[in-house]
Parts: C-alpha cells; sequence; structure tokens
C-alpha cells in the first residue's frame, strides 16, 4: 500500500513537472498532408526532403521558447477521399496551425474547401493546376501553375523557328492546362497545331501514341506528363522510335525533364527544351547552397527537383509567419504574412506570393538539356523574369 | 494507301512487341497460376525482385546484361523454393481465398522491403549498346530492344510448349494438376514435382522482370502496379494453357496499341472492354479447359 502511494506520489510529481515544463513553451503544429508510400511516394518523397531539410538548416531561426511539432499524414496517392479524413483529423483533433506537402490537384482541390471552412492557412508544395488558388482565400501556393511554364515556352516556341507542333499531354487537369497554356501562346504567336492527345495517366506503353505524332510529322511535340517513370517512359519510347532522327524535336514542361529523373533516360533527351521554375543545375548562389547542403543530408547521388524547392518554400512561408509574429499566432495574421510571403534567396531565385490571387510569382528559365560531364542537367539560357500566372492575369483582363 | 499500310505494318510490329511484354511479365504467372492452379498474386514480387537484382549486379556487380538477367532469375527460383516449402506448400488446393490473403499480402510486405532498400525512385535501367537504337526494315524502323523482346519472348514459349506438351517430366506434372492424389499412387514425387515447377514460375518471373525493366521501370510498386496486366493475360488465355496465355497477350497487345494508334480517346480503358468481351464469350478463356 505504501509502495502503492510513493508510486502515485512520483507520477503526480511527474506529471506537475511536464505541465510547467511545457506553459513556458509554444507549441505550434504544422501538418503535412504528403505522399509517403504507394506508386507515387518518390514525389512525396522529393517535399518531404525540401521540408526537413529546411528544418534542420533553420532550427536555431524560430523566436525563443517556440517549439515546432510536425504532423505527417499519408494521402497514399490522388486520392482526395482520404485526404479529407486526414484533414479533418489534423484539424479537429490536433488542431493544427497550418496545412502543407500536398502532391497532388484532386488532393489539394479537396483540401482548399475545407481550409477555407476551417481556417487554417493551406500552403501548397507542388500541386499546380491553374484554378487551385481560387477556390478559397485560405489557400496559397509557393509551388507553381502549369501556365506558369507552358505560356512562355508557346511564345518562345513560335519565336523561334517552330511552326507546327503536335501537343501530348496525361489526360487529367494539370495536362489540360498546360496544354490549353501552350495552344493559347503558341497559337497567340502564329503557331499552328498539327494536332492534339490526351494520353492515360497510368500508361505503360507510349509507342502508339508517339508513332501517330511521328506520322503526323509536326516540327516538334510538346509534351507534359507527371515527373517520374510515366515521364521516363515516354522519353524511352521518344528515343525508340527515333524521333529526332526524322527531326522532330521535344518541347516541354521541365515535369518531363526533373533533374532526380534525368539519370533514368539515357542520352534522349539531350537536346530537349524546357520551360520551367527550377533546374538543380542553376548557376545562382542560392542554388549552388542548397544542392550543397541537400547532397551533404541525403548523399551525392541524391538530387533535388522542383518539388523539393517546393517543399523548403512551404516552410520558409511558415516560418517567416511564425517568426513575424513572434511564436503567439492567430490565424488570419499567420494567412495575411503568408499572402505577402517573399522569398529573394529561394533555389529557384526571387519568389513571392501575389497578394491577389494567392498564387506565386517567380522567374520561368528556358532550359536545354546537355550532357555535361558525363551528367545530364537542365542548363538555362534565357530567363522569363517574375512571371505571374497568365491563366489567371488573362481572366482579369477579361473581366 | 501507302500510309495506310505502313501504319497497319507499325501497328502490327508494335502491337505484338507489346503483347510479348505483357506475355514475359506474365509468363511465370501462367506456370503457377495457370498450370498449378494456385492464386498467385505475388507474382509480381518475383518479378520485381528479379529486376531489382538484375539492375543490381550490372550496376555494382559489373555483370553485363545478359549474364545478370540470368544469375538473378536462377537466384529467385532457388529462393522462392523456400517460400514454396514453408507457406505456399499448405495452400495447395486448399481455398482460394486463403491463397489471395496470404499473396496479398507477400505483395504488401515486399513493397515496404523494396523500398526499404532500394528507395522509393524507380531503377534506372541501361541497356547493352547493341540493343538501343532501330533497324531499318522496308523503309520503316523498328526499336532494336523490342525486336529483342519479340525473339526472346517467342523462344520461351516454345522452350515452355515443349516441356509441358512434349516431355515425361511435362506430362507427370499435367497429371499431378489434374489428380494428385492418383498422380501419387502411380509412383510419381508430386512434392517435388511442384517444388521444381513453382521454382520455374517464379524464375522466368524474374527473368520477364529484368528483361521488361527498360519499358515497365522497376519499382517498389511494381509487384501491385502491373499485377492487373498479369491476371488479365493469364485470364484471357484460360487456365491449364501453354498456349493460350501466349495468344492472349499478343491479342491484347496489338487491340490495344491499334486502339491507341487510330482512336487515342479511348486507349486508357481499351484492353479492359476487351477483356469484358472476351471473357463473356469464353469464360474459360480463349484456351481454358474448363
Amino acid at each position: 500500500m505504501r509502495r502503492c502511494m510513493w508510486f502515485a506520489g512520483v507520477l503526480a510529481a511527474g506529471s506537475m513537472w511536464v505541465a510547467t515544463s511545457s506553459a513556458g513553451a509554444e507549441t505550434i503544429k504544422v501538418g503535412i498532408i504528403n505522399t509517403y508510400s504507394g506508386s507515387q511516394a518518390s514525389l512525396g518523397d522529393q517535399i518531404d526532403k525540401g521540408i526537413r531539410l529546411y528544418m534542420k538548416m533553420h532550427e536555431a531561426d524560430l523566436p525563443d521558447g517556440v517549439k515546432l511539432e510536425v504532423l505527417r499524414r499519408d494521402d497514399t496517392g490522388p486520392n482526395p477521399e482520404v485526404a479529407i479524413r486526414l484533414a479533418q483529423e489534423l484539424i479537429v483533433r490536433e488542431k493544427v496551425d497550418f496545412l502543407t506537402g500536398v502532391v497532388w490537384t484532386p488532393v489539394a482541390s479537396a483540401l482548399a474547401k475545407i481550409a477555407g471552412q476551417a481556417k487554417v492557412p493551406l500552403v501548397i508544395s507542388n500541386a499546380s493546376a491553374a484554378m487551385l488558388t481560387t477556390i478559397s482565400p485560405w489557400t496559397v501556393r509557393v509551388a507553381h501553375s502549369m501556365w506558369h511554364s507552358g505560356y512562355p515556352l508557346g511564345e518562345w516556341a513560335s519565336e523561334n523557328g517552330i511552326g507546327t507542333v503536335y501537343t501530348a499531354v496525361s489526360d487529367y487537369t494539370p495536362g489540360h492546362d498546360s496544354e490549353q497554356a501552350f495552344i493559347t501562346a503558341f497559337e497567340g504567336k502564329g503557331g499552328v497545331i498539327a494536332g492534339s492527345v490526351r494520353m492515360p495517366l497510368q500508361n505503360p506503353d507510349f509507342i502508339p501514341f508517339l508513332q501517330r505524332i511521328k506520322d503526323a510529322k509536326p516540327d516538334a511535340v510538346f509534351a507534359f506528363l507527371p515527373a517520374g517513370r510515366q515521364a521516363t517512359a515516354f522519353m524511352k519510347a521518344f528515343g525508340e522510335l527515333g524521333l529526332s532522327d526524322e527531326g522532330i524535336r521535344l518541347i516541354g514542361t521541365g515535369d518531363i525533364v526533373t533533374d532526380e529523373e534525368l539519370p533514368n533516360m539515357g542520352s534522349v533527351p539531350v537536346g530537349v527544351i524546357s520551360a520551367f521554375h527550377y533546374s538543380a543545375a542553376s548557376p545562382s548562389e542560392n542554388n549552388r547552397k542548397f544542392v550543397e547542403a541537400w547532397k551533404q543530408e541525403y548523399g551525392a547521388d541524391s538530387v533535388p527537383n522542383y518539388m523539393s524547392v517546393g517543399g523548403w518554400d512551404s516552410m520558409d512561408a511558415i516560418y517567416k509567419a511564425i517568426i513575424a509574429q513572434n511564436g503567439k499566432i492567430s490565424s488570419e495574421e499567420s494567412l495575411r504574412l503568408i499572402r505577402n510571403w517573399s522569398n529573394p534567396d529561394s533555389p529557384r531565385g526571387p519568389a513571392s506570393i501575389d497578394p491577389e490571387t494567392g498564387d506565386v510569382i517567380h522567374n520561368v528559365y528556358m532550359r536545354e538539356t546537355k550532357m555535361e560531364n558525363g551528367i545530364l542537367a537542365n542548363i538555362e539560357f534565357e530567363t522569363f523574369p517574375q512571371v505571374k500566372d497568365p491563366w489567371k492575369e488573362m481572366k482579369n483582363k477579361s473581366k | 494507301m501507302g500510309t495506310l499500310l505502313s501504319s497497319v505494318v507499325s501497328v502490327m510490329f508494335h502491337g505484338v512487341a507489346y503483347g510479348i511484354v505483357l506475355y514475359l511479365i506474365s509468363v511465370g504467372l501462367s506456370i503457377t497460376m495457370g498450370l498449378m492452379g494456385f492464386v498467385n498474386l505475388a507474382h509480381g514480387v518475383f518479378a520485381m525482385i528479379g529486376g531489382y537484382l538484375a539492375l543490381s549486379f550490372m550496376d555494382q556487380v559489373g555483370l553485363n546484361f545478359y549474364l545478370a538477367l540470368v544469375v538473378s532469375s536462377v537466384l529467385v527460383g532457388v529462393a522462392s523454393i523456400l517460400l514454396e516449402r514453408f507457406l505456399y506448400r499448405d495452400l495447395y488446393g486448399g481455398d482460394e481465398l486463403e491463397q489471395v490473403l496470404l499473396t496479398i499480402g507477400l505483395v504488401f510486405m515486399a513493397m515496404a522491403a523494396a523500398r526499404y532498400f532500394w528507395g522509393p525512385l524507380p531503377q534506372r535501367a541501361i541497356l547493352p549498346i547493341e540493343l538501343m537504337g532501330q533497324w531499318s526494315i522496308l523503309s520503316r524502323n523498328f526499336p532494336v530492344y523490342r525486336l529483342f523482346l519479340i525473339g526472346t519472348g517467342i523462344t520461351l514459349f516454345l522452350i515452355l510448349w515443349f516441356v509441358v506438351d512434349r516431355t515425361g517430366y511435362g506430362a507427370k506434372l499435367r497429371a499431378a494438376v489434374d489428380n494428385q492424389k492418383i498422380a501419387q499412387a502411380i509412383g510419381i514425387n508430386t512434392n517435388l514435382l511442384f517444388t521444381v515447377t513453382f521454382a520455374i514460375g517464379s524464375g522466368m518471373a524474374a527473368l520477364g522482370g529484368g528483361l521488361g525493366s527498360e519499358l515497365l521501370a522497376i519499382n517498389p510498386a511494381y509487384a501491385m502496379e502491373y499485377l492487373v496486366y498479369f491476371l488479365i493475360v493469364v485470364a484471357v488465355g484460360g487456365m491449364g494453357s501453354v498456349k493460350g496465355p501466349f495468344l492472349a497477350a499478343i491479342l491484347l497487345g496489338i487491340a490495344d496499341t491499334a486502339c491507341k494508334y487510330y482512336i487515342p480517346e479511348f486507349g486508357a480503358f481499351f484492353i479492359f472492354v476487351a477483356m469484358t468481351f472476351l471473357l463473356l464469350w469464353r469464360p474459360a478463356g480463349l484456351l481454358g479447359r474448363g
């Protein structure tokens, strides 16, 4: 009996100690909804590595006494119904102060509604359909919209001797967006579309589509596929059928030549022209430091891509909002700060949020994929400075 | 007219090539499920591990492509004997639901293990130089890799067909599958027979995974991602047949390619529509018995 009471006393003292020690600290919770398992886990992995690296390098930046708690949840792929359940749990039970992550457009559009209802700022690290930031003012995107790269590429193509283009995109919203962005800009400058094909999102063999394109003999193929295996499979089929031997060039948004997939593509991508906001080979000082830190953390063979930068900048936006409020955060003020976020030191070059649309403003680079010292890299050769999402710009004009 | 003819030629070629790829990745299953009647959903696991091993041997040990394929298939075949002895054997001829649960469990375990050892990114497949590029035949270009796959697929099929249909081993196997008790009673060692056959099936799965790795990238989700294709080939081909899956794979490959070429809007689901109608027409599969 005595022993029992002694034990209870220790327990009580222990719990008091826990209570006093946490009273001084402010715990701020960040919920990450990301794809950690399943066939597309490699995408979520890139985002999460960017998030972890940022947190490791900026640990000391948080105000004194602020503790950041990160809650990771796995949507297992483009599954909005799973993501909704996870978001509800994070908001209702865990009472998170920020939501971030989000690989997929369907997931993002479901979460945007919930974040708006719950008044929790949602910072999108990747999902890229143009309309996502129009669903709720509580949704802010540090990543990119498909129009950011598709539109400038269309203009560039027409101005650089490409007369006819066949478009080939994956049949889902970002694919439709990039197709529309490219065609709008390309035809606007007098280019001719030889044909368009939309390919299934999960497709093992691209030969039939590319054979069709080869027979149509356009000057170039414009392609968008989700980064990763699909893009690689497309690239391999392009090489196998020898389209470049027929003088057909391959152009596209940077998704088809993402930095971490290049080593899997053999020599086919050499000469591909792409438009995008991030290349791991970018010579800027900020990017050099970022890539160096990345390789130190994750090994010399690991390469960051645009999603890693999306994860990195999501955390930058959240950290800056916490620091500006000195750790005593309110959701309205956090949102206001995030909607006015800017990061002149982003690895991709200066980036900021357009407070009117909640979408990112950043440089878009024209790149050519080249073999340098036996390694493929996307070499930037022209810059469209500080591009706002052209889709929203056009909508505003037509109003 | 010339262009139509020429497009038909290339659709036929690419269709056959795609069909052979389907056959190569499913041929192991056509043995374990088609011949032995075991609902082996873990088939893709053997293919995936075969692919991983082959690529690792090339990358880290420096074996050449062909040798790496052979070594990895033999290893997977031998390793599968352990699985067969300790897990599969108890469920032969048993409840199909139990077979499904066991093998789908293996798939999940293998996915997690592959992710742990090789990471989530797809593996880099680099072909030997002689398989890259194209051969020009009749003013149309054909990728060498696909010609190589077609050759290998047909050879494998012929060997398999000969062994099962024309040798004593094949006769014993067919007897044991049809009626295990009687086969045992007349002195056939069915345990050994099944073990060997299972190992051959797993080895062939591994070979298919390695051979096709340039086309169907090896990644932790491989076993799940292509499961539906393996099953389609075996189901449409018909259980208990060696020729069935081969015929089914070629037919589906050509039909799918033709559809994607001529009417790409339907490309995504044509293969499933084709399967549905084929199975409505012949529920036991093209050449199935039963």
